[in-house]
């Protein structure tokens, strides 16, 4: 009977010490990495929010990308809105939501960027924004992007994080795979270099258009990139499917993108292969 | 800015049908277009054209019989076809996927368009797929690669590509073939970003819900056709020869029509298209 008091005593002991931790420690300073699962102290995911034990790059915001990705960035298509074809019931207040949490009218950033000499036509997808998802919003500044690229001579880099087609927008968003594509290609025909970067995570819509049509297509470690949802593949086929099936590694594995690249070298990276990249009017004029 | 596209001028977009008298749920629609003893794709390829013979292989690795294609005679004219089909008999439904493509079947049609542009043969494809193969290995052979390319390489493909979706017309599955100069539909068929169970599923955490999804998501062909998304309906009586003849009907004008467009029209004007969503 001793014995069990005792515990009880030591164990409101120790909650009351767990309390006061709380009240001193700020949520947030040990984080589990997603893809490897180790704890990581915050301090130590740096500037680029990477895991320092397996390189994963947290799903951050376009606009902390920005931060240390160029040198100069001048936004375009800040204010276009959405005209919500469906009329779908409570979208506007999503999307407003949305639009405070990113600072950003709709899933994705785009703009003319600059990183020492070179300069280029730069999307980043938002997965911050409803889950990256294409609106009608993304695909015209997507396609504006590539339009404005292919006018200007400029290459395309594009950052992609998404979910797929947004739902709230049905089949207008489908028909975004269409357009953006139809402007990769006048872009591509006009002999212009279009760099596509895949983070976590790119899936549908998004990856069988454009994630998928870059010259050269990059991943970050660990990014998820697929097709068809993980949950829609188990319930449709009744099979597990592998823990990696969908990582950058595995599709490296399978010959659908060119390398995996750590978050901290893609900066250099860009800038080399904007280099290599530019075609013979790039060397007559350098 | 709206982006919401404006109604078409001049009125090229034509219900050319007879619809049955009582309006439809958007719910009996998808039903409809579901049926067991709609036409299939293998009756398309009987009655529509007078020959076929069917090219196989994506040259790569591999060939997936979920899209039938081919060299036949349309109406005089030499054309490529391209036929999502579900199957007839389990074994084949089970080969096809019912109807769900996977990558090297997307990457066999590609080919097959590339042909068709070198030989200026115009492409007919017909689709009634709920989406593209959700599985295991279709992701490991880049589903979304094989659809990607598919988009892309047709955009500047120089000869007409008219579609007809007959039955589902599932997702990114249904756009790699119907993302080309026109787009019929039946009048029992769909067409929509995700099947309404799944829309139902995610937004009400209900997949029976799926009948008011249907009506929401405007998967319908009139809607589809008020929103510009396709040129026009297909009157499906449920003879199913009346049905394909039809089909050459309305089919042997828009070809016309596309021909006399010069490589350059034709690619400007899918741009368009497409431009405008």
């Amino acid at each position: 009977m001793q014995l069990f008091d005792e515990l009880k005593t030591l164990g409101q002991k120790h909650i009351k010490a767990d309390k006061n931790a709380q009240q001193s420690v700020p949520s947030g300073v040990w984080l589990a990495c997603p893809k490897c699962k180790k704890s990581v102290y915050h301090k130590d995911l740096g500037v680029y929010i990477t895991c320092p034990n397996c390189g994963y790059g947290f799903r951050i915001s376009s606009r902390q990308r920005l931060e240390w990705l160029t040198d100069s960035f001048s936004e375009m298509d800040q204010d276009l809105q959405t005209a919500d074809p469906l009329d779908f019931p409570d979208y506007a207040k999503k999307i407003e939501k949305a639009q405070r949490a990113t600072d950003l009218n709709d899933s994705v950033l785009t703009g003319v960027a600059k990183i020492g000499e070179q300069e280029f036509c730069l999307g980043i997808m938002d997965s911050k924004f409803i889950m990256g998802s294409m609106g009608t919003v993304t695909g015209e500044k997507i396609t504006r992007l590539f339009e404005y690229a292919t006018e200007h001579q400029k290459a395309v880099v594009l950052f992609t994080a998404s979910g797929g087609a947004r739902m709230q927008e049905g089949i207008f968003s489908l028909m975004q795979m269409a357009k953006v594509s139809q402007a990769v290609y006048a872009h591509s025909q006009a002999g212009l270099f279009y760099l596509s970067i895949i983070t976590d995570p790119t899936t549908g819509g998004v990856t069988a258009s454009f994630a998928m049509q870059g010259d050269i297509i990059l991943s970050e470690p660990h990014a998820l990139i697929g097709f068809a949802g993980k949950r829609v593949i188990e319930q449709t086929m009744h099979q597990k499917i592998p823990e990696d099936l969908q990582d950058a590694e595995n599709i490296l594995n399978h010959g659908f993108i060119d390398a995996i690249v750590k978050r901290e070298d893609e900066k250099k990276t860009i800038v080399w292969l904007l280099e290599m990249n530019q075609g013979k009017a790039g060397e007559q004029s350098s | 800015m709206a982006l919401r596209n404006e109604p078409r001028k001049g009125g090229r977009a034509v219900i050319v049908s007879l619809f049955s008298k009582k309006q439809r749920t958007a719910g009996e629609i998808v039903a409809a277009a579901r049926d067991g003893q709609k036409v299939t794709g293998q009756e398309l390829l009987a009655e529509i054209f007078p020959d076929f013979m069917e090219m196989h292989g994506d040259r790569l690795n591999d060939d997936d019989p979920s899209i039938v294609g081919g060299l036949a005679h349309f109406t005089g004219r030499a054309v490529t076809v391209l036929v999502i089909d579900k199957g007839t008999s389990a074994k084949d439904r089970i080969a096809k996927h019912f109807g769900s493509p996977a990558p090297a079947a997307y990457r066999k049609s590609l080919r097959l368009i590339k042909q068709a542009e070198k030989f200026e043969r115009p492409v007919l494809a017909f689709i009634n797929t709920a989406g593209a193969y959700p599985a295991a290995s279709a992701e490991e052979q880049g589903q979304g690669e094989a659809i990607a390319r598919n988009l892309l390489g047709i955009a500047g493909v120089k000869v007409p590509l008219l579609t007809v979706i007959y039955g589902e017309g599932g997702s990114g599955g249904a756009l790699a073939l119907a993302c080309g100069d026109e787009v019929w539909m039946s009048e029992n068929s769909m067409y929509s970003v995700l099947s309404p169970e799944g829309f139902a599923s995610i937004l009400w955490k209900d997949a029976s819900k799926s009948d008011e999804a249907a009506e929401v998501m405007q998967l319908t062909p009139e809607a589809l056709l008020k929103a510009n998304i396709i040129e026009g309906i297909i009157p499906e009586p449920n003879a199913h020869k009346r049905f394909c003849k039809n089909i050459i009907q309305i089919l042997r004008p828009e070809l016309e029509k596309l021909e006399k467009l010069s490589p350059d029209e034709l690619v400007a004007q899918r741009k368009a298209r497409f431009r405008k969503f």
